[in-house]
C-alpha cells in the first residue's frame, strides 16, 4: 500500500512537471518576442525591453526554466500582466464561484442521473427506460448556451425566480452568492447528467446479470434490496471514475455557462486572459487544472480501495 | 387430494421466452415427481431446459418468460396441504424462496457478492425470513459454517469471497442455501466448476447434510457419474421434454428411451466400475526394473522443464522440473487439477511462454537454441487446439480466413490453392466445404471446435497440443470430437499431447498418461497401467474421486482433505505430503525423483515399495 502510494505520487509529480514544461515552452513557442506578444501591437520597444527584463527573458533559457519550475513549486506562478497582481492571487479570487458551481452541478447531475439510471436498468426496454435514455441524449446534445439563454429568458426574466446573471460582490453574504449559482448549476448539472446516467444504466445492467444477483434473489430478498444493496454497490465502482472525470471537467471551467451567466469564475478568467494575451495567467490556470486532474484521479483510485476489497495495490 | 410422499409434483411444465414477436419454448413438456427425503437427478445436455425448469420452480425467471403447468405442487410440510406454485404471487414466491426452497448454483466463483463478507451474505436470508438480530444471525451462521465443514469457521465469518478457494466458496453457498433449513434444495450443477477431488468432497458433504437435515434434493447435472452416485430417481431431459423418469438402478440397467440409451452409450468407458477394487489391490513386488526406456524414439523430449512466474506476493512455481518423452505417433494425456501447471507446461513446450529452466528436444533439435527463422519454420510443425471454442475464434473473420491464417502467415500457396486446402480440411474434420463462407457464430460449440481443429491441421503439423479441447462440450458431442482426434492421429500419424482434467476421456483416448500435482510430474506411464493400478497416492486419490456411472459400484474412495496448497508456497519435500495418507517424516526432506515402477510406468513417491 505504502509502495503503491509512493509510486502514484511519483507518477503525479512527473505529470505535473511535464505540464510545467509545456506551460513554460508554450509562451516561448509562440512566434515572435513573448514580451511584444504579451503587450500587443501598440507597445513601444522600451516597454517591451522592460517587460523582458522583468520576466527574465534576457537570461539563458535553462536558467529561465529552472527559475520558472522553482517558483511554481513554491506556489509563485508569476505576475499577471493585466491585473498587475500575482497570478496565484488572481486565480484564488476566481476559485470560489467555479468550485461552488462545479460542486452544485455535480450534485444536481448525481441526483438526476443515478436514480434514473438505476430505475431505467431495472425496467430495461420499458417506456421509462427509452424516455430516460433519449432525454439524456437530448440534454447532452443541446448546446448549453441555448439552454442557458432559454432558462434566463423564462425562469429569470419572465418569472423572476432566480437572478438572471452575475455574482454577488465580495461583500455580499455567501447565501446571496449561492443564489446566483442555482440556475447555472441546474443547467450544467442536467447537461452533465447524461453521461453519468448512461454509465449508471450500463453498469447496473451488467451487474444485474451477475450470478450473485441471482443468489441474492434466491435468498428471497425483496427486489429493491437486491438492487440497492447487492447491485448498486458493485455498479458504483465504474461510476466513480465517470464522476471523478466529470467533476474535474466542471472545475476546469464551465466556460460557456460562466460566460452566459456572467459569473466571475476560472472559465471566464481564462477566456479573458487569452483575449488579453495574459500569458502568466494562462500558464497558471493550466498548471492548477493539471494538478487538480491528477489529484482527482488519485482520489478515485483510492476510493476503489475503500469500496472493493479485492483491489490490492 | 393427497400428495402422498411427494414433496414436489410437476406436470406438463411449459416455459416460453417472449423474444421479439416470436416466443421461444425452453421447456416444452416437463413432468417429474420428487419423493420426500430423496434425491431426484434431472439429467440432460446443455440447452435441454433443465436449468430453466428449476428456475421456474423458484420463480426466478425473468419477466419475459411465461410459465404454464398443469400442476406444480410443492409440499414443504408433510402434514400441511401442498402449495400450488403456479398460482402464487411474486411476493408469495419470494417468501418461499430461501426459506422453503433454496438453490445452489454452478459457479461458486461468481455466485457470491465480492463486496460483502461471507457471513453477512449467509445471514441475510435469516434477516429476510426470520428477522433475527445481528447477534443471533452470527450464531446461526457460525453453526452453518461448521456444518459445511469450513475449517476455522469463527475466523471465516468475516472473510471476503475472494479469499476462499472454489471448493470453499461452494461450501459457503451451500451454507447460504441451507441456513433457513429449507425442505427442498435445488442444486444446479453444483460441482461442475470444481476439480474432481473437490467435487468428491462436496458430493460427500451434500449426502451427509441430506441425511442430517432430512431435506429433499433436486440435483441438476449433465454428469452420469454424479447421477449414479447421488440420485434415488432420475429424470432425463432432452430438448425441453422429460423423456423418462425411473429409479437410478433401473435407468442405468434398463434405459427405456432411445435418447437415454444413447447418452449411456456415449460414455467414454463403461468398464471403469471395477476400478476402486483393483486400485487397492497391491501390485506384485517388483523385481529390478527392466532396462529399456519407457519411450523409445521420442518426437518430443521434455527435459527438466520449470516455469516460475514472478509476482509481488511470492513467485508462483507453476511447473517444477518436469521431464518426460512423447513418442512419435502417440497420444499422451496430461492430467491434473486446476493449478497443477498442465496448461503452463503445454505452453512452455511450444515456447508460447519462455521456460525458466529446462529444454524441449523436438525431432532431434533443441528448441531453445534455434534462431528466430528456424524457430518460425519449426512452429509450422507444432500446433495447438484451445479449450474455448467460442472465445478462441475471431468472430469477425470468416471460417475460410480463420483456417487459412496459418498458411498465409507462412506464405504458403496462392489464394485459390489455399481455398482448396481449407475445403479439404473442413471436410476432413466433418464440416462442409461451403461452411468456409460462414462466420463462427453460425456454428454450434462442437462445430466450432472442429473449426479450431481444422485450423490446427492447416499447416500439416507433426505435433499437436490439445488443451482441454473437449471440456466445454456436451457428452455426445465430446465423443464425436474424440473420435475425430483418433481418426486424425491414424490418418496423419500425428503426435498429440492431450491436456485434460477429465480422467475418463484420457483413459479412452491416450496411450500414455502423465499426472501432475502442484507443478510436479508424479506419475507417468502406459494409460492402462496408470488408470487400473495407479501407483502414486495422488493418482489413486484422483482416480477414486471420479464418479463412476454405475449405481451399483462399490466406492472405495480415498477422499482428499482440504484444498491443494498454493503454488506460491509449495510444501517442502514431496509436494503431495500435506494431503497424503501415507506421508512419513522422511517425505518432508526432498521431492522424490521419478523412479521406474513395473514394466510400463514411473512414479515419484519415496514409499512406493511400502504402500503399493
Amino acid at each position: 500500500m505504502a509502495r503503491y502510494l509512493s509510486r502514484r505520487i511519483a507518477g503525479m509529480a512527473a505529470v505535473v512537471l511535464a505540464v510545467l514544461t509545456i506551460a513554460f515552452f508554450l509562451v516561448r513557442l509562440a512566434p515572435g518576442d513573448p514580451a511584444a506578444l504579451m503587450l500587443g501591437p501598440d507597445a513601444s520597444p522600451g516597454e517591451a525591453a522592460e517587460l523582458r527584463a522583468r520576466l527574465g527573458l534576457d537570461r539563458p533559457i535553462a536558467a529561465q526554466y529552472a527559475a520558472f519550475v522553482g517558483n511554481a513549486l513554491r506556489g509563485d506562478l508569476g505576475q499577471s500582466i493585466f491585473f498587475n497582481q500575482p497570478v496565484a492571487q488572481v486565480l484564488a479570487s476566481r476559485a470560489e464561484p467555479t468550485a461552488l458551481l462545479a460542486l452544485f452541478s455535480l450534485v444536481v447531475a448525481l441526483l438526476v442521473a443515478v436514480p434514473t439510471g438505476i430505475y431505467a436498468a431495472c425496467r430495461r426496454g420499458s417506456w421509462f427506460d427509452q424516455a430516460a435514455v433519449s432525454t439524456a441524449m437530448l440534454a447532452a446534445s443541446v448546446p448549453s448556451f441555448w439552454t442557458g439563454l432559454m432558462a434566463q429568458r423564462w425562469l429569470a426574466t419572465e418569472y423572476g425566480w432566480f437572478p438572471a446573471s452575475g455574482y454577488g460582490g465580495p461583500d455580499s453574504v455567501l447565501l446571496e452568492r449561492i443564489g446566483y449559482l442555482i440556475l447555472p448549476s441546474l443547467i450544467l448539472g442536467v447537461v452533465n447528467s447524461a453521461l453519468i446516467l448512461r454509465f449508471t444504466r450500463a453498469s447496473m445492467l451488467d451487474v444485474l446479470g451477475e450470478d450473485y444477483i441471482r443468489t441474492a434473489r434466491a435468498k428471497g430478498m425483496r427486489e429493491a434490496r437486491v438492487v440497492l444493496r447487492h447491485g448498486l454497490r458493485n455498479a458504483g465502482i465504474p461510476i466513480i471514475t465517470v464522476i471523478g472525470l466529470t467533476f474535474a471537467l466542471l472545475v476546469s471551467g464551465a466556460v460557456v455557462t460562466e460566460r452566459v451567466f456572467n459569473i466571475p469564475g476560472m472559465g471566464n478568467l481564462v477566456v479573458s486572459a487569452v483575449l488579453r494575451r495574459d500569458y502568466p495567467v494562462i500558464q497558471g490556470a493550466l498548471i492548477v487544472v493539471a494538478v487538480l486532474y491528477v489529484g482527482i484521479n488519485l482520489l478515485t483510485d483510492l476510493l476503489y480501495l475503500l469500496v472493493d476489497k479485492r483491489v490490492r495495490y | 387430494m393427497t400428495t402422498g410422499g411427494n414433496i414436489l409434483e410437476l406436470q406438463n411444465l411449459r416455459v416460453r421466452f417472449q423474444q421479439r414477436r416470436q416466443p421461444v419454448a425452453a421447456v416444452r413438456d416437463a413432468s417429474f415427481l420428487l419423493r420426500r427425503g430423496q434425491t431426484l437427478a434431472l439429467v440432460g445436455e446443455s440447452g435441454s431446459g433443465k436449468s430453466v425448469a428449476s428456475l421456474a420452480l423458484m420463480g426466478l425467471l425473468p419477466d419475459h418468460a411465461s410459465v404454464e403447468a398443469r400442476r406444480m405442487r410443492f409440499a414443504p410440510d408433510a402434514d400441511a396441504p401442498p402449495v400450488d406454485l403456479t398460482g402464487q404471487s411474486p411476493e408469495a414466491m419470494r417468501r418461499l424462496r430461501g426459506r422453503h426452497i433454496a438453490m445452489v448454483f454452478q459457479e461458486p466463483m461468481s455466485s457470491l457478492n465480492p463486496l460483502f463478507p461471507i457471513g453477512d451474505q449467509i445471514g441475510e436470508a435469516l434477516l429476510v425470513h426470520e428477522r433475527l438480530d445481528a447477534r443471533s444471525r452470527r450464531k446461526r451462521v457460525l453453526e452453518m459454517l461448521e456444518l459445511v465443514e469450513i475449517p476455522g469457521a469463527a475466523e471465516r465469518h468475516d472473510a471476503w469471497p475472494h479469499e476462499l478457494s472454489g471448493g470453499m466458496r461452494q461450501r459457503v453457498l451451500i451454507a447460504l442455501a441451507l441456513v433457513c433449513k429449507p425442505a427442498l434444495l435445488i442444486a444446479d450443477e453444483p460441482t461442475t466448476a470444481l476439480d474432481v477431488t473437490i467435487q468428491a468432497q462436496i458430493l460427500d458433504l451434500m449426502r451427509r447434510l441430506q441425511a442430517e437435515l432430512g431435506m429433499s434434493i433436486l440435483f441438476i447435472t449433465h454428469d452420469l457419474g454424479v447421477v449414479a452416485e447421488m440420485a434415488d430417481e432420475v429424470a432425463v431431459m432432452r430438448a425441453g421434454e422429460v423423456v423418462e423418469q425411473a429409479a437410478v438402478r433401473e435407468l442405468f440397467s434398463d434405459p427405456r428411451h432411445p435418447y437415454t440409451r444413447g447418452l449411456l452409450a456415449s460414455l467414454p468407458s463403461g468398464r471403469r466400475a471395477a476400478l476402486s477394487q483393483t486400485a487397492s489391490e497391491s501390485v506384485e513386488p517388483e523385481v529390478p526394473p527392466p532396462p529399456e526406456p519407457l519411450v523409445s524414439m521420442p518426437l518430443v523430449s521434455i527435459k527438466g522443464m520449470s516455469k516460475i512466474f514472478p509476482s509481488n506476493r511470492g513467485a508462483v512455481h507453476a511447473v517444477q522440473d518436469v521431464s518426460f518423452d512423447i513418442p512419435k505417433g502417440a497420444i499422451v494425456g496430461l492430467v491434473g487439477e486446476s493449478g497443477s501447471g498442465k496448461t503452463t507446461l503445454g505452453r512452455a513446450v511450444l515456447r508460447l511462454v519462455e521456460p525458466t529452466a529446462g529444454s524441449v528436444v523436438f525431432d532431434g533439435e533443441i528448441l531453445g537454441e534455434l534462431d528466430a527463422s528456424r524457430m518460425r519454420a519449426m512452429r509450422r510443425r507444432m500446433q495447438i487446439i484451445f479449450q474455448d471454442p467460442v472465445a478462441s475464434l475471431n468472430p469477425r473473420m470468416r471460417v475460410r480466413d480463420i483456417v487459412a491464417e496459418g498458411l498465409l502467415a507462412h506464405g504458403i500457396g496462392t489464394a485459390s490453392s489455399r481455398a482448396e486446402r481449407v475445403a479439404a480440411l473442413l471436410e476432413e474434420v466433418g464440416l462442409k466445404a461451403d461452411d468456409m463462407r460462414r462466420h463462427p457464430h453460425e456454428f454450434s460449440g462442437g462445430q466450432r471446435q472442429r473449426i479450431g481443429i481444422a485450423r490446427a491441421l492447416a499447416l500439416d503439423p507433426d505435433f499437436i497440443i490439445a488443451d482441454e479441447s473437449v471440456s466445454a462440450l456436451d457428452v455426445s458431442i465430446r465423443s464425436q470430437v474424440l473420435d475425430l482426434l483418433l481418426d486424425i492421429r491414424r490418418r496423419r500419424e500425428a503426435t498429440l499431447l492431450f491436456i485434460s482434467h477429465d480422467l475418463s476421456v484420457v483413459r479412452y483416448l491416450c496411450d500414455l498418461t502423465a499426472v501432475m500435482y502442484l507443478g510436479r510430474l508424479v506419475e507417468f506411464g502406459a494409460t492402462e497401467a496408470v488408470h487400473s493400478q495407479p501407483a502414486h497416492p495422488y493418482t489413486r486419490a484422483l482416480l477414486t474421486a471420479v464418479p463412476v456411472p454405475d449405481p451399483g459400484a462399490a466406492r472405495g474412495r480415498e477422499l482428499l482433505q482440504g484444498d491443494a496448497p498454493s503454488p506460491q508456497a509449495p510444501p517442502s519435500g514431496c509436494v503431495f505430503r500435506t494431503r497424503c495418507r501415507h506421508a512419513a517424516p522422511a517425505c518432508a526432506e526432498a521431492m522424490p525423483a521419478l523412479a521406474r515402477w513395473g514394466p510400463d510406468r514411473e512414479a515419484a513417491c519415496a514409499r512406493l515399495a511400502e504402500i503399493a
